[in-house]
Formats: C-alpha cells, structure tokens, sequence
C-alpha cells in the first residue's frame, strides 16, 4: 500500500479524534482510579448485563421500525418528480435542524397523562392512557429521533436504480410485489445496510431519550455510562469498561449480522 | 385477417399535454419484422412503450391477437422488450439476467438451466453464465439482453435501437445476427432504428415516421424506389429535392424547364416538390444536357465520385463512377422514370 502525502491529513485527523481516544477508553477500561492494572472494571460491566440487552432490544426495535416506516418513503421519493422529492426530503430534514431537547420535550407534553394524546381521548370520554415513561415511549423517541438517518441513505441509494431495470423486471413479467422482492431490495441493500448502521449505533448508546421518555425504570446502557462521568457515581474506569464492552457486542452483533463485512466502504458511500 | 397480431388503431399519445403519436393506425402480422424508422424525437420509442404497456394511449385502442388489451400492465403482456440501454440486472450475473423471466413461473431450475443454455446458444455467449454484467463488452450486453428477453418465447419482440451503441463492424455483424435469430425463432419482430440502411437490410416492412405520424408504410424497395413525399425521399438515402410545378399530367416544370415525368394526378399549376435520386443523373457533355452547370466540387467516396454541379441557379448532387474536372461545364440529363414528383408536405403536424 503506498501511503501519498496528500494522505497525511486525514492520518493526523483520523490520530487525533479516533485512535488516541479510543487508546484512553482502553487505557482507563483496564485501570484503577490510582491508575494501576485491573480487570474489575470490566467484570463489573456483568452487572449490568440486563440493561445491555434491554438496550440492545430497544434499539433493535427501533430500527427496524425505522427501516419498515422509512424504506416505503425512500422508495416513493425516489420515484417522485424531483419537485416533490425535494420537498419531502426538507421535511424530513426539517425537525434535525432543531434542538435536540425540545424535540425530546415536545414529545414529552404530547405523551403526557395530561398531553395532547390524553386530552383527545378525554373528549371521547376515554382513558387517560399511560403513554409517558414506557419503553414503547422510548422506542418512538429514538424512532423519530433516528428516522432520517434511515431515510436518507436508502434514498440515495435508490436514485441509482433505473427507471429501465424496473421497467425491465416488468416486461419479463415480474408483479409489483416481485419487483419489489427481486430487484429493488436486492440493489437498495448497501442503503439498507449504512441505515441500520446510523439507526443502531447512536440508538444502543442513547441517555437523554431514555431520561426523558422512559421516566426512572427505563435506563438504558447511555444512562449508567452518563452516570459514570456526569452523574453521582462518578467513575471514568467504570464508565469506559462499559463502553469499551458495548462497542465490542455493536461489532460482534453487525459483523454477525452481516451489516458490516468488506463492502462496508462501498454501502457508506 | 386473422393472422394480424398487433393492431394499433387511431392511437394518440400526450406527454405533459403535448400530443407526440397522432392518430396512429397500424397492423403488424404474425412472424413479420417490422421496422419504425424515423429521426430522433419522432415517437418510435413511445410507440414501441405503447405496445409494451409503459405507455397509455390518450386515445384509441391496442390489440394483441384481437384482443383489446388498452390497461393491461407491462408483466401481463406475451411481448418482451430490448430495451435502448440493455437495461441488464446489476445484481445479477449473467445466468440469472437471462433466467430472470422464467425464474418467476413454477418452471423447475433444471428446465430453466436447460433454456438458458440455449439462449446462451443463440446468441453465442456460451461459457459466459457466471461472468458479472460490467465484465461484459457493450456487444456481449446487447447479446444477454436479446437472450432476457427471448427466454419466455414471446409472441412479440420489440427492440428499440438495440444497436445504436455499437461501433460500426459490430453493428453490422449483430443485423444479421438478429436476423437470423428472428427467423430461427419465426417470432415477430417489432424493430426501431433511425439508421435506413439498417431499417432497409433487416425488414420484410418498414414505417417511416415524423412527428408522431406514419409517412409511409412499405417494404424496403417499395420504401426507397417509390418514396411518397419529399421528407422520407431525403430520409432514405441521399436525394436532390427542388421545388417544381405541375403544368399538367407527365409534364413538370423544375429548374426553368420542362420534364416529362411519369407522375399524373395533380392539380394544374400544383407547386410540388421534384426528388431526383444522385445516381439518376446521367453527365454527358457541355450545354448538352437538359441541365447545365459547373462542376463545383469531387468527392471521392469508395465506390463512387460525389459531384456537385451548380446550374440553373441550384446545386446538383451527382454520384457516378466516372469522374470530372472540377471548373469544368458539364450537361445532366433525366429519364421520365428518374423523376419523382411529391406532392408538398404540409408544415408541422
Ligand atoms: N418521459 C417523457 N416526458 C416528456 N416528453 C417525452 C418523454 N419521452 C419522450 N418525450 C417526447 O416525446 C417525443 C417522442 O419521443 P420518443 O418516442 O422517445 O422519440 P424517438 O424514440 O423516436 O426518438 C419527443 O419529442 C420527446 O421529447
Ligand atoms: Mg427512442
């Protein structure tokens, strides 16, 4: 492999904001406060074994959620005119330009037993409903939350399909249905992949969400690691073991999976 | 008339309120290779759709084997397409592009692995069932997409400039090729081209369109003796068009002077347009000829001498095998029967 000086860049910036903080996780992973050698931190991320997989559910769920709501739009942008295109992508992109934590409120006063959902049905004479601080109160905040990043891969991945291959399915006398079976998912597969990537990732790692729509017995893996740094419990080594462990199981889970392998590069482009 | 297979009658069709295919009427017979021929732009292709089921006529009907089947989609229809760019798989290799119609009937994948080895056959591509379609030549795609679209023995074949992308010697191997196919198969061919020359080898008719109309429909002799107006004379090969009138039956007055000509039927006086074919004209020497100029420029051209004689205020194109001094006076002489007399074209649509 030749290395071009037009390379070095990229090499110092990939150094300085990937590979000497991933070093430190390590590093203070495998450490005591003292800074001595220890194993601990890691056998006490076992503890937290039940909230690693409640997360990992979580975000599983929301994913795929995410893929079955945004595959149908991608498809449908993508074979609109460019009018309508544009525009529904803008309206997607719309709510990401917006804070974080007011979106996450909004959806708070909504959820409410007294929110907006809870005032309709009190009008029907029905509920109120427990929406807030349930787990499927999580999983709709990381859904929209996340939604765009499902979206906009798969659609610009589906752009790239012909009018003509689909056209061509057709004249061999394939049925919407095997189209869709045969031809469009096949060639929209690396946005399939990069989107489950966007939405998993941030989604197994999320605290905020999970704080906010998940009330107190929904804490997720992001919260203890919050905790550890931010938080009463206040423990670097800790929170780094944590880490350090969910990123191993988030590549152990997408290489298994085949969501990452050696066309990685490819579906990210 | 019951061996007619496609039928298109009074067929219009609009993009975005502008009308490209106008009052089209058409049979097309079993087993018949029948080419569209026109310029870019003139409605081949949207014609070609409209029988495949991607494009819906505004008006008329469409009829397969006598039956009206105006809103059956695409994956209904006994006809199969090759399209303009191959339009191949990506995703597939080779094997599956061609197995693709036929993977979606209950055939079994013996029988499948058999049809594919003889399409592979057909259009001689055996060896290549597990190669990637960008590892093929543009040539080698054209052939896959022939095999595609063969593979569910349609009744009908369209194919729409199958061979516009290859490069000269090739496209003149895959005419025959297709040919050969095509009466191998004994399979209808519905075949659009705007090359003439490829449109007057290959088929047994020929359709020569403009602005969403049918100009003539005949076959290639047909098409290139008797040409019916001015604008399929100069489509079809190389014409000398000028302007003429009518003075009255057998007689036509162009270039200042009178012609007998073999053309009758006209109103007296008409303004008409008078098409000489280049190789029609006959040299003979200065101030001999019916008309007389100077040769302005030679070409040579293979097989011939291309001269340009200007006379009479207008320029001749010639093609002979003699050849001439540029500078020098030379006569032109016309039979009765090298004079084609066309009424005028109307303007537009
Ligand atoms: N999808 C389309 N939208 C709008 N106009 C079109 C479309 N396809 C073709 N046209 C127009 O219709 C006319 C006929 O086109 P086409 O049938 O493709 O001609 P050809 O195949 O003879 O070149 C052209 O003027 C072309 O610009
Ligand atoms: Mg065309």
């Amino acid at each position: 492999m030749r290395t071009k000086a037009a390379a070095y860049p990229y090499i110092a910036w990939g150094m300085l904001f990937i590979a000497i903080p991933l070093g430190l996780i390590i590093y203070f992973s495998f450490t005591d406060s003292a800074g001595a050698l220890t194993f601990d931190n890691i056998i006490r991320v076992g503890k937290y074994s039940n909230v690693v997989v409640k997360s990992v559910w979580l975000s599983a769920v929301s994913t795929v959620i995410c893929l079955a709501l945004g595959y149908p739009i991608a498809y449908y942008m993508s074979r609109a005119s460019a009018m309508t295109s544009r525009t529904l992508l803008l309206l997607i992109m719309l709510p990401m330009w917006m804070n974080f934590l007011l979106r996450t409120y909004g959806w708070m006063s909504i959820l409410e037993n007294s929110g907006l959902i809870n005032q309709f049905f009190g009008l029907l004479g029905l509920g109120p409903f427990h929406l807030i601080n349930t787990q499927g109160a999580v999983v709709l905040g990381m859904v929209y939350n996340y939604i765009p990043f499902m979206i906009l891969p798969l659609h610009s991945v589906m752009l790239k399909i012909g009018n003509d291959v689909i056209e061509a399915a057709q004249d061999l006398g394939a049925s919407p249905r095997h189209v869709l079976t045969d031809v469009v998912i096949p060639l929209s597969l690396p946005g399939i992949k990069t989107g489950v990537i966007l939405v998993f990732v941030p989604s197994v790692s999320t605290f905020v969400i999970s704080q906010m729509l998940g009330g107190g017995g929904n804490q997720l893996i992001g919260d203890i690691i919050e905790l550890q740094f931010l938080g009463n419990a206040y423990n670097p080594n800790l929170g780094s073991a944590i880490s350090f462990v969910l990123m191993l199981i988030v590549l152990l889970l997408m290489s298994v999976t085949g969501f990452i392998g050696d066309d990685l590069e490819e579906n990210l482009i | 008339m019951n061996d007619i297979i496609i039928s298109l009658q009074n067929i219009s069709a609009e993009y975005d309120g502008e009308k490209v295919i106008d009052n089209l009427n058409l049979d097309i017979r079993d087993h018949e290779f029948v080419t569209f021929l026109g310029p870019s732009g003139c409605g081949k292709t949207t014609t070609l759709r409209i029988i495949g089921g991607f494009v819906e006529p505004v008006e008329g009907d469409v009829f397969f084997d006598g039956e009206r089947i105006n809103g059956l989609p695409p994956f209904k229809r006994n006809v199969n397409t090759v399209f303009q760019r191959y339009a191949l798989f990506p995703h597939l290799d080779v094997y599956n592009n061609i197995a693709f119609g036929l993977k979606l009937t209950k055939v079994p994948e013996k029988q499948i692995a058999a049809k594919v080895g003889a399409m592979l056959k057909l259009v001689n591509l055996e060896g290549y069932e597990s190669r990637n379609i960008n590892q093929l030549s543009g040539g080698q795609q054209q052939r896959v997409a022939i095999a595609r679209a063969l593979i569910n023995e349609p009744r009908v074949l369209l194919l729409d400039e199958p061979l516009g992308a290859l490069d000269l010697k090739l496209r003149k191997e895959m005419q025959l090729e297709l040919k050969r196919i095509q009466q191998t198969l004994g399979i209808t061919f519905i075949y659009v081209t705007h090359d003439q020359e490829e449109a007057l080898t290959m088929s047994d008719r020929v359709l020569v369109m403009r602005n969403g109309k049918i100009q003539q429909n005949g076959t290639p002799e047909d098409i290139y003796n008797e040409p019916i107006n001015a604008f399929v004379a100069d489509f079809i090969g190389e014409s000398n068009i000028v302007h003429g009138v009518m003075l009255e039956d057998y007689l036509v007055e162009f270039a200042g002077v009178k012609f007998a000509c073999e053309d009758k039927g006209f109103a007296h006086l008409e303004a008409v347009d008078v098409v000489i074919r280049p190789e029609d004209f006959k040299m003979v020497g200065a101030e001999e000829g019916m008309i007389n100029g100077k040769v302005e420029s030679i070409t040579f051209k293979g097989v011939h001498f291309e001269i340009i004689m200007e006379g009479h205020g207008l320029r001749w194109m010639i093609h002979s095998t003699e050849s001439r001094e540029v500078g020098e006076n030379i006569g032109l002489n016309l039979t009765p029967n090298d004079i084609h007399v066309m009424k005028k074209l109307e303007e537009g649509r």
